[in-house]
């Protein structure tokens, strides 16, 4: 079955395939997972607050993003953003967003909402006495959670944390549908040029299949080493 | 923003010619619907079977269990449907290659199967949680009255698991909906499919996202809602008393 397989595609394609595509994925990986860290925990923040503006705000933006397929969220941002852009600058016309840019920009926002949820857990893990006691010591709010519950909160999260960053590594295959050109994208590209779909897709598979599995027994290792201490 | 909102443009005729654009997008909905649903019981009955697997003596069984939770959660979806789409039907014999791609809504057979089977893992994982979380005094007190293997999963551990992990389940259904829409990249013409293609044809994007987004957010309550008295109705009185007492993730 593998004997009329042409292993020299993927040779030839390489430096395509991970100097194009696979760098592309790692950067929108690593800068979305920074991006969506950072307002998840604002959300978390929000919802924990005791303003209840702020609370309603980020549970129905959380519930909301939470119902959406993540190809939905990313045709409503490809669409919206130049219009967002325009109203923002106040410019004559949509303003135009490149394609990295929206794909990052919807990622950021979608994954917030999954990480505020791991925040959230993590903040509401620390005992609240820590809480009331950094507050009889004087700190003011952002103090307490500047010095005291984020660290914690952070620290006892990570695992979580990098695992969902590996679930986004796996999601940003999804710009294949806006055609940007992330391993996928170079794969299928190269896939469709060559007609070699069988070698590419399972080349593909391959890839995902060794760094995601590769990402999660660290992330294993990671946890057991938090465990213990 | 000088976007022109047309929201009657939801009841002209779709160039489709089988009805509204409204229309259109509830016949998406149902496909996603249907769609969700066979892979729904496929991602139940491979999930249930993968778990208990994952979680019985034999040594064998474990690394079965867990070498295919392990290949389907960390190759991503989208991959995946490729593999079944393209890929499956070059590698297997030439005839019955042939026949699976001309096969008729062979988009809806692979978005099932596909999404079936990614889901599946998943669900394989909440089944060993579930079981693993339960005491270990209830397999040695199956044991210790002379109960198989079998037998003690069949009465004594199965019925408390799936109580367990009802709500994780609810929300593997809820993904498992929502997950359907990536299988309109081969074709199948789904909720947000639809949606892409009344874009197209109309020029009117937000009022297309914004009725696919309701009909999605309207599908997620009633589910919500079903399966929050489903569980009701099976709990064990006076065991796990309301489901409110148990996390979900």
């Amino acid at each position: 079955m593998f004997s009329n397989f042409d292993f020299d595609v993927i040779a030839r394609s390489w430096p395509y395939l991970f100097k194009d595509g696979m760098s592309f994925t790692l950067m929108l990986t690593g800068l979305a997972t920074a991006a969506g860290i950072v307002l998840g925990t604002i959300l978390a923040l929000m919802r924990l607050s005791k303003f209840v503006v702020l609370q309603k705000f980020a549970t129905t933006y959380v519930n909301i993003i939470r119902s959406l397929p993540l190809v939905l969220v990313i045709f409503w941002f490809y669409f919206l953003l130049p219009y967002i852009g325009q109203w923002v600058l106040g410019s004559e016309r949509p303003m135009a967003v490149g394609a990295f840019m929206s794909a990052l920009v919807t990622f950021s926002l979608f994954e917030a909402a999954y990480f505020s949820e791991i925040m959230r857990a993590g903040i509401q893990a620390v005992p609240s006495g820590q809480f009331a006691a950094a507050q009889a010591l004087g700190m003011r709010y952002h103090q307490v959670m500047g010095y005291i519950v984020l660290p914690q909160a952070f620290r006892a999260m990570t695992p979580l944390l990098l695992t969902q960053s590996i679930i986004l590594f796996q999601d940003t295959s999804l710009v294949y549908v806006l055609s940007l050109t992330d391993f996928l994208g170079a794969a299928s590209k190269v896939a469709q040029r060559d007609g070699r779909l069988v070698e590419m897709y399972i080349f593909a598979a391959l890839v995902y299949f060794v760094i995601s599995f590769g990402a999660s027994m660290l992330v294993k290792r990671l946890q057991k080493k938090i465990a213990v201490r | 923003m000088n976007y022109k909102w047309n929201w009657g443009i939801l009841f002209e005729v779709s160039p489709e010619g089988k009805g509204t654009y409204l229309e259109m997008l509830l016949s998406g909905l149902m496909w996603t619907l249907t769609t969700a649903f066979f892979a729904w019981m496929i991602a139940l009955l491979l999930g249930v079977t993968i778990g208990v697997l994952r979680t019985l003596p034999s040594r064998t069984g474990r690394f079965v269990g867990n070498a295919y939770v392990e290949l389907f959660r960390n190759i991503p979806l989208l991959v995946q449907l490729f593999l079944w789409y393209f890929v499956v039907p070059e590698l297997v014999p030439e005839r019955f290659g042939d026949w699976l791609k001309q096969l008729p809504n062979a988009a809806f057979y692979n978005g099932v199967l596909g999404v079936g089977l990614f889901m599946s893992a998943r669900v394989a994982e909440q089944v060993r949680t579930g079981i693993e979380s339960l005491p270990v005094g209830q397999r040695m007190a199956s044991t210790a009255l002379g109960m198989t293997t079998a037998q003690t999963y069949r009465y004594v551990l199965m019925p408390m698991v799936f109580r367990i992990i009802f709500p994780p389940l609810t929300s593997e259904l809820l993904n498992t909906i929502k997950n359907t829409s990536v299988a309109l990249t081969i074709g199948l013409m789904e909720l947000t499919a639809r949606a892409r293609s009344m874009q197209e044809f109309s020029f009117q994007v937000f009022e297309a996202f914004t009725v696919a987004t309701l009909l999605y957010l309207f599908t997620n309550m009633i589910v919500t809602i079903l399966m929050r008295r489903l569980e009701k109705s099976i709990a064990v009185p006076g065991y796990l008393g309301t489901s409110a007492n148990v996390v979900v993730h």
